[in-house]
């Protein structure tokens, strides 16, 4: 099925060569790679998002192209080098499995410019960009730990990967900042999108006892799950306030446009170079849906926590210390972006086991 | 507590129990239908698009089954007039239900849908524990249970019945004595649609109300797979849809209570506990045979 996907991308690549081949040459291609459709309304959605933005901003000095459902791994290659070959100036790869591939075919056209989310192999013409949403789920924590009246918490969390895992241990922070007590239940369901699973998950934890739902998993079902029950939580990837206008609080929105439009800029320029940058909050790439349904002090807290974030605050600032009581960070020390991308241990007060 | 964890695995198994009733019937008649997740997704699009459209969860339903039912006739037309393999052209049913059914519903993804309302009666769903259970459901919960009945009844007890057995027996026969096996065969991969359709509408209309692509996540697999569990008999469908819904809400529940047990082996549990189950009932070899369509899968052309 997957092969299929990627053939029918393979066309749309070659459809897409032959329509942009007979626009005019000054202007600068930008191709983008999804890993999943872009109607999935999460990740590969908010990527595509990120590209129709760039296109309303700069107009008619860029066009852009885009294929969908690309399989991860070296099939992704073809898709890059035809990229590369039909005059992209700039191929971004969307996701990390794409790492090999890219880094691959951008060894093969110094030419043209790469650039590869939250992976960490990189080439003079292949850039790394990724997003903190880390600092977006401190928040979530304050306010779960703030409107919670169970001091209770679930979280449907998908695979145990460092960024899922420093999630967690971002919300926990933020919800011990608030109540040294707070609980949280972690379910997993093992997979990034499989909206029946969310809800069964979602409906599970809400019947022990939690009150307020948080996941890192891509539907909206959950969040449905908690409008339905008269109960609380938070949006992921996009804002999903329609889905749940008494339910959701806030969502942590990926905006992928102004890293793009930023990026695009600089190649139209000539200022672009493989950079390594990892965008929070403050540049905009972190975007707090409106808080909502919430205690007027619980927003102004959010608010004060969001102004300090930008203000270059990190929510991983120690002391931290881990579940098993061994402080991990010393009071003031912030934990280098190694260390979190690498994630694989829980804070004090998470009360599950990582597989290790 | 239990009323809560038994009223999610009504939702959980109910999408499951009607494609698998559907697809009974149409392996009964001796077609083997790969499809049922591609019109499973199909269902689930067309129910949510005419929801949407009309603002009515019941028509919806109503459009999922049609959706259904038309993308079966793809494949009956293929496997049962131009005598195609019936394997091959389930996989591609698949493949192109969950290509068309994102193209469809590219403009209704990030909408919010209407759910299906839950049943009320005054008095008997406000009763303690058995009250929103049995009288608290929604209309297709009620429908995929009538339908086993229906089915059950129709296979065993009527001429109907005894002629799609036979047709997915021994076609050659049935042919002989006259029977429209190619008729016959037509309306049970019909109905088989029909149902898996409603399948996919239970998903984007009553169980979580959104569309997004490939949504059925696999379900109309499982649901293939029920029928075989099921040996064929319709009541052990039911069966096989609970048991499989009951295990997998209650691993997110031992996952809240922090049993501590990997969560990736709790996944595992509802296909073990079906494939243990399965074993364990087909122990008597003899009876799950008789029940085996001699036909399934076998193209039948008429003058050979």
């Amino acid at each position: 099925m997957k092969k299929l996907a990627l053939l029918a991308g393979t066309a749309l690549a070659f459809a897409i060569g032959a329509v942009s081949g007979a626009a005019a040459a000054d202007k600068l291609k930008a191709c983008w790679v999804y890993t999943g459709p872009i109607g999935d309304f999460g990740y590969s959605y908010q990527h595509d998002q990120g590209r129709l933005a760039v296109e309303k901003a700069l107009g008619d000095k860029v066009e852009t192209a885009y294929v969908e459902n690309v399989t991860e791994g070296p099939d992704a290659e073809r898709v890059f080098e035809r990229f590369a070959r039909e005059g992209c100036g700039i191929v971004f790869g969307t996701s990390f499995g794409f790492m090999d591939a890219e880094l691959k075919v951008a060894k093969k056209f110094p030419d043209v410019k790469f650039e590869h989310a939250t992976g960490y192999k990189s080439a003079p013409n292949m850039g790394l960009y990724n997003a903190r949403f880390y600092e977006g789920r401190y928040i979530l924590g304050q306010i779960a730990a703030k409107e919670s009246k169970k001091a209770l918490a679930g979280y449907i969390v998908s695979f145990p990967i460092p960024e899922v895992v420093m999630g967690i241990n971002a919300f926990m922070l933020g919800a011990q900042s608030i109540n040294p007590d707070f609980k949280v239940k972690i379910v997993w369901v093992n997979s990034w999108f499989d909206p029946g699973k969310e809800a069964d998950a979602a409906k599970a934890l809400f019947d022990q006892g939690a009150d307020i739902i948080v996941q890192h998993t891509d539907s909206t079902a959950a969040i449905q799950v908690a409008e339905e029950r008269g109960l609380k939580g938070f949006g992921q990837s996009s804002d999903m306030i329609k889905f749940a206008p008494k339910a959701q609080m806030t969502a942590i929105v990926d905006d992928w446009g102004p890293h793009y439009i930023k990026a695009v800029q600089a190649v139209l320029d000539g200022t672009w170079k493989a950079d390594d940058v990892w965008e929070g909050i403050k540049d905009g790439t972190v975007h707090m849906a409106e808080y909502a349904n919430m205690a007027d002090d619980t927003k102004k807290l959010a608010e004060e926590t969001q102004a300090k974030i930008v203000g270059g605050w990190n929510p991983f600032t120690g002391p931290i210390v881990d579940q098993d009581g061994k402080e991990r960070y010393a009071a003031g020390v912030v934990a280098p972006d190694g260390d979190l991308l690498g994630m694989n241990w829980y804070v004090k007060g998470v009360d599950d086991k990582l597989p290790q | 507590m239990l009323e809560a964890i038994l009223l999610t695995v009504v939702t959980a198994a109910t999408p499951l129990l009607l494609a698998a009733i559907g697809e009974l019937v149409v392996e009964k008649s001796g077609v083997l239908n790969l499809g049922v997740e591609g019109m499973m997704v199909m269902g689930a699009v067309a129910g949510f698009a005419v929801t949407i459209t009309t603002g009515s969860p019941f028509l919806g339903v109503l459009g999922g089954a049609v959706a259904g039912v038309l993308v079966s006739l793809i494949f009956a037309f293929v496997t049962l007039t131009l005598v195609a393999n019936q394997v091959a052209s389930g996989l591609a049913l698949t493949l192109f239900g969950l290509g068309l059914s994102g193209l469809i519903g590219e403009s209704f993804v990030g909408q919010p849908g209407i759910k299906l309302q839950s049943l009320y009666i005054p008095g008997l769903t406000d009763l303690p524990f058995v009250g929103k259970l049995l009288f608290g459901q929604d209309i297709l919960v009620y429908l995929s249970f009538a339908s086993v009945f229906g089915v059950s009844w129709f296979l065993n007890r009527t001429r109907g019945g005894l002629i799609l057995r036979a047709v997915g027996d021994n076609h050659a026969s049935a042919h002989a004595l006259g029977y429209p096996v190619i008729g016959v065969r037509y309306l049970a991969v019909m109905f088989g649609g029909a149902m898996a359709g409603l399948g996919g509408a239970y998903m984007s209309v009553a169980y979580t109300p959104l569309w997004v692509e490939n949504m059925t996540a696999g379900r109309g697999w499982i649901a293939l797979a029920l029928v075989v569990f099921a040996s064929w008999l319709p009541w052990r469908a039911v069966f096989g849809a609970y048991l499989f819904g009951t295990v997998t809400v209650l691993q997110f529940h031992a996952q809240a209570l922090g049993i501590g047990f990997p969560s990736q082996f709790l996944s595992m549990l509802p296909y073990l506990a079906t494939i243990v189950v399965l074993v364990a009932i087909s122990g008597n070899r003899r009876a799950t045979l008789f029940n085996t369509p001699a036909s399934l899968g076998k193209p039948f052309v008429p003058d050979r």
